[in-house]
């Protein structure tokens, strides 16, 4: 049924026609609309059997989530930012485990210095962890892979998050098109995992694994994420059958592949990004946007398809690897190593900072004419001057001191004290 | 059978059933009992922990008809009884991580209500390490919400599985890998003591009991109180350590009982935030006694011994005495 709703609302009843058997939940913005309204459905009886654990950290929630997965019950839930670090050794536990836990990360970014907007920062930190990562562009999608998610991870054995952007989607009111229960019931069979936590049959899970075998288990771990290269898109297909939409897949681009210029990106941003190729391709600039809508496992070879005849790629990313630059563009390089295809990276949106369609112009212009290096890290509408000023001042009296209080004591504003 | 056996006439805690009734006979005395830690794991001869595991989940099964999962912390507990492909356990067993176990107690739990299996119910166990300290958020979550969890201490009072380190529960001037005995104040501090079983009945959850591996029968029985109860119950049973605490294979038994006649480990029962039992001390011991026999309080008693120390750790002992009542009423 279509209608206007909140992005977390819509996920919140998504995740709830999937029927999940225990939700845990610790309140972290972005995310919190989305558990509150679990609770809810909880309460009133609208989601049953399902237990609604309140717990006192991600940490816990996460370690809720994996006994209850290992009892033989489908698990959901959902962090953000911080919550991801705070959740980061039973993150890698669920998929050393193979519980098909489903889990909504309402993208944030990390402190110091706190910021509790939108970026990446979060899900790019864990992205070596052993989950499943789909990211959505719209409510609609994010509605969407929730209920692809469970099927995937319950297929393959392992955990799976859907990424969608804080605040940007999860507080938006869109018109979305939630499914109805008996169509999600034919689409998702019951959870039926091979071995339980079961006094009947007793067994014993989380062994101490020595040299003789652990590289064998790693390697099965891997070689589960790679098959879903194979899965996701027979699911996304199963699903547009089902459901009469496309949703999900590995990736998209808009409007067609074989363009000069590609714009690669993940999440919400795609939306403005294809705008603005509306916009340039109507004056004649041949440019597309490639959408990354799986991004764990890597997607190496269909990227490498989809890419190898541009120009030029620009990886407009919402995240960096401090000390060595951006996080997608490194694998996008990667993907077309050997082709002469120059890649630059653009860093964009951190910590909340708007992408505007103006921006985005500006550097298609630059990327265009020559006027960045291919290679070179690109920080959108940063404030060059006031970075300079800090570099300088650092230069001339190298003391230790915390980057975001350093410019304050430098432009003679004190946040604290009367002196 | 009419007169009341008292065990201690036999001269140890850990036999004599063929005097008492059948139903009070130890849970360990009965040929069907399930083997739940069974034999062929890698603990070290006198380990305390595999001794008070063995019982506490032998009791478990028999108190739940064999309807019982078990969530372990990592430590030595899950080292010696699963080393891959083996494994001790004959009860559906998980390990998660380190600091964890009561937040996948809940877990279990949860999954059990939702598919209906009330019937199934739920331990969750570690040492002091994964209990006390780096667990310890988990512990007080699944005691705040009251989950329906058992969960069980096994306090060795240190970090043994990484080769002895100070952890909450270690006692004042213990000697541990990190806490040496050299400098001013050889080995651990004398702080303000962390009390995992006075936290948890502060909690106010439906049962709270500490046991010793010297009092086998006290300890099962214990456990079977602890399953007649729904929500969440807290078991701390001190379980002495040969490699850590410097002490005789042969002795954790000895040392559990002194523990106890010292006064140093009060033995209690607790139900919803209240004392309701108190085992009594029976042969009151100095402090003295129980160190001597553990290298790890060994500079205490060189060549210019540190009675003054020694007298802080017996004026904690009387504190305990005075505070749970441990002497028989003169």
């Amino acid at each position: 049924m279509r209608s206007q709703i909140e992005g977390s609302q819509a996920v919140a009843r998504a995740v709830a026609l999937c029927r999940p058997e225990v939700v845990s939940a610790y309140p972290i913005s972005p995310q919190t609309h989305i558990v509150e309204a679990l609770s809810d459905l909880v309460r009133t009886g609208e989601l049953s059997p399902c237990e609604y654990l309140m717990v006192e950290s991600e940490f816990a929630a996460l370690s809720a989530a994996i006994g209850a997965s290992a009892a033989g019950a489908r698990t959901y839930t959902a962090t953000a930012s911080q919550g991801l670090l705070y959740m980061a050794e039973a993150l890698y536990n669920a998929s050393g485990l193979g519980l098909p836990i489903v889990m909504t990360i309402a993208n944030r970014a990390i402190g110091a210095p706190i910021n509790i907007w939108n970026d990446h920062s979060d899900v790019m930190s864990q992205r070596d962890c052993g989950w499943i990562q789909l990211f959505a562009e719209s409510n609609q999608e994010a509605v969407d892979l929730h209920v692809q998610a469970f099927a995937l991870a319950e297929e393959l054995s392992l955990p799976v998050t859907v990424n969608m952007d804080g605040f940007v989607l999860t507080h938006a009111v869109e018109p979305v098109d939630l499914p109805s229960q008996a169509q999600v019931d034919a689409f998702l069979p019951p959870f039926e995992p091979r071995q339980v936590l079961d006094p009947g049959e007793p067994v014993t899970i989380g062994a101490m694994v020595g040299p003789e075998a652990f590289t064998e288990v790693k390697v099965l771990m891997h070689a589960k994420q790679m098959q879903a290269l194979d899965v996701v898109p027979r699911i996304a297909s199963d699903f547009e059958d089902a459901f009469g939409r496309g949703s999900g897949g590995l990736l998209r681009t808009y409007p067609r592949e074989g363009a000069d210029t590609v714009v690669v990106a993940l999440g919400s941003v795609l939306g403005t990004i294809d705008e603005v190729v509306d916009e340039l391709r109507a004056e004649n600039v041949d440019v597309a946007a490639l959408g990354i809508r799986c991004f764990r496992p890597w997607p190496l070879e269909e990227i490498r398809q989809a890419l190898q005849g541009a120009r030029r790629v620009i990886v407009l990313e919402k995240a960096f690897a401090v000390g060595i630059g951006g996080i997608v563009g490194q694998n996008v390089r990667l993907a077309l190593s050997g082709l002469p295809v120059p890649v630059f990276d653009v860093v964009a949106g951190l910590g909340g900072r708007p992408i505007t369609k103006r921006s985005l112009h500006t550097l298609l212009a630059d990327v265009l004419h020559e006027r960045i290096e291919p290679n070179q890290l690109t920080f959108l509408d940063l404030d060059r001057e006031l970075v300079q000023r800090e570099l300088h001042r650092v230069s001339q009296s190298p003391r230790s001191g915390p980057h975001a209080e350093n410019i304050l004591r430098d432009v003679g504003t004190v946040a604290a004290g009367s002196h | 059978m009419s007169e009341t056996i008292k065990l201690y006439q036999l001269g140890t805690f850990a036999v004599g059933n063929r005097l008492l009734d059948p139903d009070d006979r130890s849970v360990q005395a009965d040929v069907e009992r399930s083997n739940t830690l069974t034999s062929g794991h890698r603990a070290c001869q006198g380990c305390g922990e595999a001794l008070g595991a063995r019982y506490v989940l032998d009791a478990a099964m028999r108190a739940t008809a064999g309807n019982l999962v078990a969530a372990n912390a990592t430590g030595c507990l899950e080292v010696f009884s699963t080393p891959y492909p083996e494994s001790s356990w004959q009860l559906p067993w998980l390990h998660s991580l380190f600091g964890n176990a009561p937040a996948v107690g809940s877990g279990i739990a949860a999954a059990l209500r939702a598919k209906g299996r009330t019937d199934v119910r739920v331990v969750a166990q570690g040492g002091d390490g994964g209990t006390l300290d780096i667990g310890f958020a988990c512990l007080s979550g699944m005691f705040e919400r009251n989950d329906d969890v058992l969960y069980v201490c096994y306090d060795n009072e240190a970090y043994m599985n990484t080769g002895v380190q100070r952890s909450g529960a270690t006692p004042p001037a213990a000697r541990t890998a990190n806490t040496k005995p050299v400098g001013d104040e050889p080995g651990n501090v004398f702080g303000q003591g962390k009390s995992a079983p006075l936290i948890a009945m502060a909690h106010e959850i439906p049962y709270v009991a500490t046991a010793t591996v010297a009092d086998l029968h006290d300890l099962e029985r214990k456990v079977e109180r602890a399953m007649e109860f729904r929500g969440a119950r807290y078991l701390h049973v001190l379980v002495p350590c040969p490699l850590g605490w410097g002490s005789a294979a042969a002795d954790t038994i000895r040392i559990a009982r002194l523990a106890r006649e010292t006064g140093l480990f009060p033995v209690f029962e607790a139900e919803r935030g209240e004392v309701v039992n108190v085992s009594k001390i029976r042969g009151r011991v100095p402090v003295e006694e129980y160190l001597r026999a553990q290298r790890r309080f060994a500079h205490l008693f060189g060549e210019q011994p540190r009675t003054d120390v020694i007298e802080r750790i017996q004026a904690g002992a009387d504190r305990n005495i005075r505070r749970f009542g441990l002497l028989e009423e003169m």
